[in-house]
């Protein structure tokens, strides 16, 4: 009893002692865990301090990029061509988006959202990162503006911005000339990386595409502004600590007259073809057309296939610029620039008469080379030949120069080659030469690359392997009413700092003066102010003018005849009608205006093409607005409003 | 005559209490209304809740620390029992909160059975062996496991990994103190590391997730790895010395979350630095030396094993939260102690302390 009470004791005290061990290994244990527990601090705040330290910047501050106005588009005479403006847009950002499908789900309660709308947002959101906000809707209405903003809070990651739209009033009118911005796109943002402009396009989402806001961009673009921000966790900004104010972009004063354009527009109505009009004293494009044109708005958000397939479907191309980049054989318009290689060539003289008869026939051939009036013109100086527009007195000149001593002069102005104006895509057309005629036909093989003799006949009237665009034709008259000398056509004229309203002008000065005689311009001019008057083939749109005139019509053939058969408008499929084309400038002592017109498919240029001329030199010249189209002209605001109002636009933002 | 009055009052009142744990938690009570008064923002209305709060805590403890232990230790197993049926109450018809089962709704108010088990389960277990002290068996042992799995068990499937792990924690503390062989203790891991994929794939896919992305938070830095990602942000970015009180700037731009609650440790950290943390490892350490103290002297088994299951309790609250906060533990939800704001963690927490001091209190048998 007494024993096992003493085992208990000792049993007891053995226990106490495993006790004790038992609490300072519990102890130790915790003393060790505290140990790693400030090692762990020791690496998070004194090791790591100056990596968390700028973590914990970078979570605080953001740079917010304040976005620059685009630059104005404005007329030579202030009128606004493509402006912003401002409107609501409902945008989301995916990675703040729980549930993105539920929240688009609940906006649609609040905002109407199309088909198109979900769609195109889908294809954005393909297209975007994560953190990238994407517009759900473009261009809110105030009620549904006010309805999302009434309940944003139910939406983290949703945002009502006000944001600048473009817009281009004269749509159509003006598609060619201004283009169209968009959303930039994959590739866009590559080269802009690669331009190392990344920075100056953050919170950027619109860049040109086409036309002057593609060529123009980085004046119109402007530098973008950042502020920087303490922003939450929620990314909601809580105070601005620092700002750097945006420079709005450069607005673009043209050249381009968009009251002349308008008077163009309305006389072409529904016909295709191109127009374009050149100030002589500086290559400044006072019009500059190509029908039909779209409405570039609609590209502005992402157009939808289906318009877009409509648009490149539709036959009569609309999406092309034609004044740019139709080439056309110039016909009978290329024949004063025949007779400046002929007189420099030295083959005949001012008053030399020669044959035009009605057919002209190769030595040693029996191909007929036809000429317009079947039963000739008998005996004719070069200006009456160019005045009745005679082609068997042209093959014949064109059989004695040969093509080495034709292409090198009309190369000069600027036929077959860029003009340099201030548009992508220009193209170059052909000027035919022994030269271009073996690469060409590179691939096709030897025989199909020599220059034939026969080759340059068709060449004198402007027909065979010449191509030039309405552009060239332009400048190339210009350059002839502007006896020699060489301007760069361009549509912008000056570059305006919106801020300092100072206005830089582009370089006008010529690029070159031709060596040729002046006696040579002014005989060839004089010839072309005879093609309007009585005998002419111009003459139907001579008469009555208060101005001197000189032009030239032409008829280009889009098929080629059989032998033996007569052109029949009629009986030709309308596309393959004959394009009209007439080239002209005026006063012709000095000038102020030259055009080159086509009409396509549109025949014979005396009656399609050149009344075209006539009028819009009239409305130019003298202010007269043609009868026909005095109800349909667009109504275009006084300047002087416009650019206050302008003015405003860029004030609010 | 009035002063001699409140003096035999003050002598009331003081005179069941611990003063060095009464020093202790006071200076703690003084950082966490500091780090508070920051966390919620500068506004005092969670501060008068913590107040108030704490001021109901210290009346239980106080009353808790001047009852002797032996009383206490009878209400032990009445309150397992119950507190065991209410979990299966739970699992019959509990609240559901993001996909948790952890409460029952009394209509009024909601609470959290697990709660009671913090301190029920270390009691019945302590009470067990008091009971069987002359003539332990090894299969105490068993009934006592079992009697700590049953609960443990039902919270985990709740799920709620976090205080199962802390009740679970508690009891081994007791099977610790009352002698489990150290073979048993080392098996016990080994059988445990071995186990880890089973309980791998028995885990939820949140707690996977955590368990993922404690190993690596930048794997999903926008998603599961946030919160830990930004807390150690705020705690780095605090540095030796901190950036101030008021001045965290993780903290007042919105970046840390449940910074008053399970993240509080990071708001401090942000703003008081290595030095801040270094003072709260000390206080923390001082408070369960002076359990280790109070265990050390416990007269009765049951004292002894109720004071180091209570005080290894706290240490493994303290280190866990600052562990998850600091990104070497996963992230469960476990406050800070005394420090965290949250009246039911606050009482159960001052209920322990309570217990703690009347097992520390000399008495005369």
């Amino acid at each position: 009893m007494r024993r096992a009470k003493l085992t208990a004791l000792k049993n007891l005290r053995s226990e106490e002692h495993q006790f004790q061990l038992r609490l300072i290994a519990a102890y130790c244990f915790m003393l060790l865990m505290f140990v790693l527990l400030i090692s762990r601090f020791v690496w998070l705040q004194v090791v790591q301090y100056q990596h968390f330290t700028t973590l914990a910047q970078n979570n605080r501050i953001s740079l917010v990029p304040i976005l620059p106005n685009r630059g104005l588009i404005l007329d030579r005479n202030g009128v606004v061509l493509a402006q912003n403006y401002s409107s609501y847009t409902l945008e989301l950002t995916p990675n703040k988006i729980t549930n993105l499908n539920a929240t688009i789900a609940q906006l649609g309660t609040l905002v109407d959202l199309t088909p198109r709308d979900l769609k195109r947002f889908k294809k954005f959101l393909e297209d975007s990162k994560d953190f990238e906000t994407i517009p759900l809707k473009v261009k809110l209405s105030d009620e549904e503006a006010a309805r999302v903003a009434a309940n944003i809070w139910r939406f983290p990651g949703v945002e009502v911005k006000a944001r600048l739209f473009r817009d281009y009033p004269y749509r159509e009118m003006t598609s060619h000339v201004l283009g169209y911005i968009g959303r930039i796109n994959t590739a866009e943002k590559q080269q802009l990386d690669d331009d190392d402009k990344t920075t100056n396009y953050r919170g950027t989402t619109y860049i040109g595409k086409t036309g002057l806001e593609a060529v123009y961009e980085d004046q119109l673009h402007g530098t973008v502004g950042f502020e920087e921000v303490e922003t939450d966790s929620g990314g909601r900004a809580i105070r601005s600590l620092k700002r750097t104010p945006p420079v709005n972009g450069n607005n673009l004063k043209l050249a381009l007259d968009i009251r002349l354009q308008d008077v163009a527009d309305k006389l072409f109505g529904n016909r295709r073809g191109a127009l374009v009009a050149i100030d002589p004293s500086d290559g400044g494009v006072l019009a500059f057309l190509s029908k039909p044109g779209f409405d570039p708005n609609q590209f502005i958000d992402g157009i939808d296939s289906q318009t877009w397939t409509t648009l490149n479907a539709d036959w009569q191309k609309p999406l092309v610029n034609r004044a740019l980049r139709g080439i056309y054989p110039p016909g009978s318009t290329f024949k004063p620039f025949m007779a400046m290689a002929a007189l420099m060539a030295g083959i005949i003289k001012p008053g030399d008469l020669r044959p035009a008869p009605g057919v002209f026939v190769l030595p040693g051939s029996s191909h007929q080379f036809r000429n317009d009036n079947p039963r000739g013109n008998g005996m004719v100086t070069l200006d009456k030949a160019i005045a009745v527009s005679s082609d068997t007195f042209f093959y014949k000149l064109a059989w004695d120069l040969g093509i080495d001593r034709i292409s090198p002069i009309v190369g000069q102005f600027g036929l077959g080659a860029k003009t340099g104006i201030d548009l992508d895509g220009e193209a170059i057309g052909v000027l035919p030469s022994k030269e271009w005629k073996a690469k060409r036909f590179a691939r096709a093989g030897a025989i199909y690359q020599k220059w034939l003799p026969a080759d340059v006949v068709s060449i004198g009237i402007g027909q065979g392997f010449n191509s030039y665009t309405p552009l060239q034709m332009a400048n190339a008259v210009t350059i002839l009413a502007n006896d020699g000398k060489v301007f760069r056509p361009h549509l912008v004229e000056n570059i305006v700092d919106v801020k300092t309203g100072k206005s830089r002008s582009v370089d006008t000065t010529p690029i070159k003066q031709l060596p040729y005689p002046q006696a040579y311009f002014d005989y060839v001019k004089m010839a072309m102010q005879e093609v309007l008057q009585p005998g002419g083939t111009g003459a139907a749109i001579g008469t009555g003018l208060t101005y001197t005139m000189a032009g030239k019509t032409g008829t280009a053939q889009v098929v080629a005849i059989k032998q033996g058969v007569k052109y029949n408008a009629s009986a030709t499929s309308e596309q393959n009608r004959d394009h009209a084309w007439f080239v002209a400038f005026a006063p012709v002592d000095k000038p102020k205006i030259a055009v080159a017109v086509i009409v396509e498919n549109a025949g014979w240029g005396a009656a399609a093409a050149a009344p075209i001329a006539r009028q819009l030199f009239d409305f130019y010249l003298t202010g007269k607005v043609p009868a026909s189209i005095a109800d349909q002209l667009t109504t275009i605001p006084k300047p002087a409003i416009v650019q206050k109002a302008a003015s405003d636009v860029v004030a609010t933002h | 005559m009035s002063s001699q009055l409140i003096k035999r009052l003050w002598q009331q009142i003081k005179d069941p209490l611990d003063g060095w744990l009464m020093l202790f938690l006071g200076l703690i009570f003084l950082l966490s209304l500091l780090v508070l008064y920051s966390a919620s923002g500068q506004s005092f209305a969670k501060i008068d809740n913590k107040l108030a709060y704490t001021a109901l805590a210290l009346v239980i403890m106080w009353v808790l620390a001047r009852t002797r232990p032996q009383v206490i230790m009878q209400f032990a197993p009445p309150i397992y029992i119950v507190g065991l049926l209410l979990l299966i109450a739970v699992h019959v018809h509990g609240v559901t909160v993001n996909g948790s089962t952890r409460w029952l709704s009394l209509g009024f108010t909601r609470i959290q059975p697990s709660e009671i088990m913090k301190i029920a389960l270390p009691m019945t277990i302590a009470w067990f062996f008091q009971k069987y002290e002359l003539n332990l068996r090894w299969w105490h042992y068993i009934i006592a496991g079992m009697l700590i799995m049953l609960p443990v068990a039902l919270i985990l499937k709740q799920p709620d990994l976090g205080t199962a792990t802390l009740i679970l924690a508690a009891g081994f503390f007791v099977l610790f103190f009352a002698g489990l062989s150290w073979r048993v203790i080392f098996g016990g891991v080994v059988a445990f590391g071995a186990s880890l994929p089973v309980i791998w794939h028995m885990m939820h896919d949140y707690q996977q997730k955590r368990v993922l992305t404690l190993i690596d938070p930048m794997s999903d830095p926008l998603g599961a790895g946030y919160h830990i990602i930004q807390s150690m942000i705020a705690i780095g970015s605090g540095g030796p010395l901190g950036k101030g009180w008021l001045n965290g700037t993780q903290t007042h731009l919105d970046y840390i979350p449940e910074r008053t609650t399970d993240f509080i440790f990071a708001v401090y950290s942000e703003e008081f630095g290595m030095i801040g943390n270094l003072i709260l490892v000390a206080l923390y350490l001082l408070i369960i030396s002076r359990g280790l103290m109070i265990t050390a002297r416990a007269q009765s088994m049951y004292g002894r094993l109720m004071a180091g299951s209570i005080t290894l309790s706290f240490f493994v609250y303290a280190f866990v939260n600052m562990g998850m906060v600091s990104g070497i533990l996963p992230v469960v939800g476990v406050p800070l102690p005394f420090v965290s704001y949250g009246g039911t963690a606050t009482v159960i927490l001052f209920i322990g302390t309570g217990m703690l001091m009347s097992i520390g209190k000399p008495r005369n048998k």
